[in-house]
């Protein structure tokens, strides 16, 4: 049984969680038990947290408007750590014209992962 | 000159600023909501990052997204005007008070009011106000103004960067800086422990392997034209042990070494300012020394989550709507003719007065006073970081309320709510609870 000691991000309290897992998989699927959660959404990023880490992604794209040179950007849910680098890297390729408004897609189904970029911000000029 | 009459008026559209707006408008009154900024929002619009929003809409947004949603109620709110681009330079007290302000597109704006909200919000403390040695080169920055130039301007500040003090927004610009291509060399804290939220220690550090030197200092900048390198330097033993300094090249220093309150315009037109925490002393209405005008916010003391600024705004609003509807009318209340106007906060008042005293462990609590005969809502900061501590709240020798808290630390902010049914039983009832303070304890 491994140990893993982790402290939990989905919300600012930051609970101190303590994961015991298997690393291999055994009959009734992966042995995962996460404590020290005050809430489910620790039970769920303990969990991850040891299979595959995952974060959601905010930044900024570049938009042609009056009001401000970039745009905020988020992905709708969190992605696996290795896809953060090439994520931001089609960011950074956006063009954008006003109007944008706020949640409107930007990126759809980011490497079939079902996740989206959208925006954060409205901008009309 | 514009003039213009309204029943209230908040000064700072930012986050304390637009809640208090919406609240004012909920409860009919007519209220001018001036910005200094071309738009609302305050710093929230470069606060791109999410974790906003988790207590008050139990959704996690991004700053952005939080301002947007106050933003879409302001403007449903026929009773709220809002004045952009406008700078209140002057407060008159007297029958009335007068708020003066200049906009590039009014000019000189006069507007009288009875009631006044300050939401003002604060400044970020810089390298003259904690004087780190060396040369003058450019290249050294606030961290809340490199978040501005990456985030609206579309600027990348530098190659590679140090950041001094691991506040929040330090931390998150550490991630932000990274995920724009620069190399983050360190975060130096003065202190044994991290001043920000835990999440973003891991979020913005840990996942980058981004160093935390903990007690450490920034010795000394280097570098003529720009910045080409610090030395950091361990403070053992409460000293600088100069033998042990290292040099760390970079071209970026970010400063994020904490925030103060922006009370310039406050102090201007006599309202007491609380030494702990640089903002307003403030009663159980949160109402400053100065009659009919209250303070929420930044402005009041420094917040770590919006959730409570917000929370703090609509108490400040629905107290100004009290103050104009009815008045303060209990006698356990306090009248602020009774507060001097140079007071330290420990200076022992008339008794009949409840006043709240921050006491073992615990740098300071708003409000200052309190009122036993209905619900209050303390904030409080701790010295100290400990697991399994114990929050007492007692008056005398009385416990009024004991609370477990799991985990504190400086940088989190507690709060607590006492209600009428915890007074009930006090020994010799409210005119005996009148007589002592409130004392909160962290143990």
């Amino acid at each position: 049984m491994k140990h893993k000691q982790l402290i939990c991000i989905s919300c600012p309290i930051g609970c101190h969680l303590e994961v015991e897992y298997e690393e291999k998989l055994s009959d009734s699927g992966q042995i995962i038990h996460v404590k020290g959660n005050r809430c489910p959404k620790g039970e769920v990023y303990g969990r991850e947290e040891v299979l595959s880490p995952k974060r959601t992604v905010t930044a900024t794209a570049l938009i042609h408007s009056k009001l401000q040179a970039r745009i905020p950007v988020k992905t709708t849910a969190p992605i696996l750590k290795e896809l953060i680098f090439p994520l931001l890297k089609e960011i950074y390729q956006l063009n954008l014209k006003p109007p944008i408004k706020i949640g409107e897609t930007l990126i759809k189904n980011y490497k079939n992962t079902g996740i989206d970029v959208v925006s954060t911000m409205e901008i009309f000029e | 000159m514009t003039e213009k009459k309204y029943d209230l008026v908040i000064i700072g559209g930012g986050a304390a600023g637009m809640a208090a707006a919406d609240t004012a408008a909920e409860k009919g009154l007519k209220t001018a909501l001036i910005e200094r900024e071309d738009r609302l929002g305050g710093i929230l619009n470069q606060c791109i990052h999410n974790g906003f929003g988790l207590q008050f809409f139990k959704e996690e947004l991004t700053g952005p997204e939080y301002a947007h949603r106050f933003l879409e109620r302001i403007t449903k709110h026929h009773e709220v005007e809002t004045f952009l681009g406008t700078t209140v330079m002057d407060v008159e007290i007297g029958d009335t008070k007068v708020v003066y302000g200049y906009s590039h597109k009014l000019g000189v704006i006069k507007i009288q009011t009875p009631a006044i909200i300050l939401a003002m919000g604060s400044r970020e403390r810089n390298r003259g106000n904690i004087g780190i040695p060396g040369s003058r080169p450019a290249g050294v920055f606030t961290a809340g103004l490199v978040q501005r130039l990456v985030n609206i301007e579309g600027y990348k500040p530098g190659e590679s960067a140090v950041i001094i003090g691991s506040g929040d927004i330090g931390l998150i610009m550490a991630r932000r800086l990274t995920w724009i291509g620069l190399k983050v060399k360190a975060v130096i804290e003065i202190q044994p422990y991290p001043s920000g939220l835990t999440r973003n220690i891991v979020q913005c550090l840990n996942d980058f392997d981004i160093p935390l030197y903990l007690s450490h200092v920034v010795s000394r900048i280097y570098g003529s034209d720009r910045v080409d390198g610090v030395d950091v330097t361990p403070i053992e033993e409460g000293k600088l042990n100069t033998e042990k300094t290292f040099k760390i090249e970079c071209d970026t220093i970010l400063l994020s070494v904490g925030l103060i309150p922006e009370n310039e315009l406050s102090r201007k037109f006599g309202v007491a300012i609380n030494p702990e925490t640089g903002g307003a002393i403030v009663d159980a209405h949160l109402m400053t020394s100065v009659e009919g005008v209250f303070s929420c916010g930044n402005v009041l003391h420094i917040h770590d989550l919006v959730d409570y600024v917000t929370e703090e705004a609509i108490s400040a609003a629905n107290f100004a709507f009290q103050y104009l509807d009815k008045g303060f009318e209990s006698e356990y209340t306090l009248t602020p003719g009774n507060i001097q106007t140079h007071i330290h906060p420990k200076t022992v008042v008339k008794a009949g007065i409840f006043e709240t005293e921050p006491s073992t462990n615990v740098k300071y609590v708003i409000p200052n006073k309190y009122n036993p005969t209905r619900e209050n809502r303390f904030f409080m900061r701790s010295l100290i970081v400990k697991n399994n501590a114990k929050l007492v709240i007692k008056a005398g020798d009385t416990i009024i309320k004991d609370k477990r808290l799991l985990h504190v630390q400086p940088s989190e902010m507690i709060s607590v709510t006492l209600k009428p049914k915890d007074f009930k039983n006090y020994p010799g009832g409210l005119e005996k609870l009148a007589d002592e303070k409130l004392e909160f304890l962290i143990l």
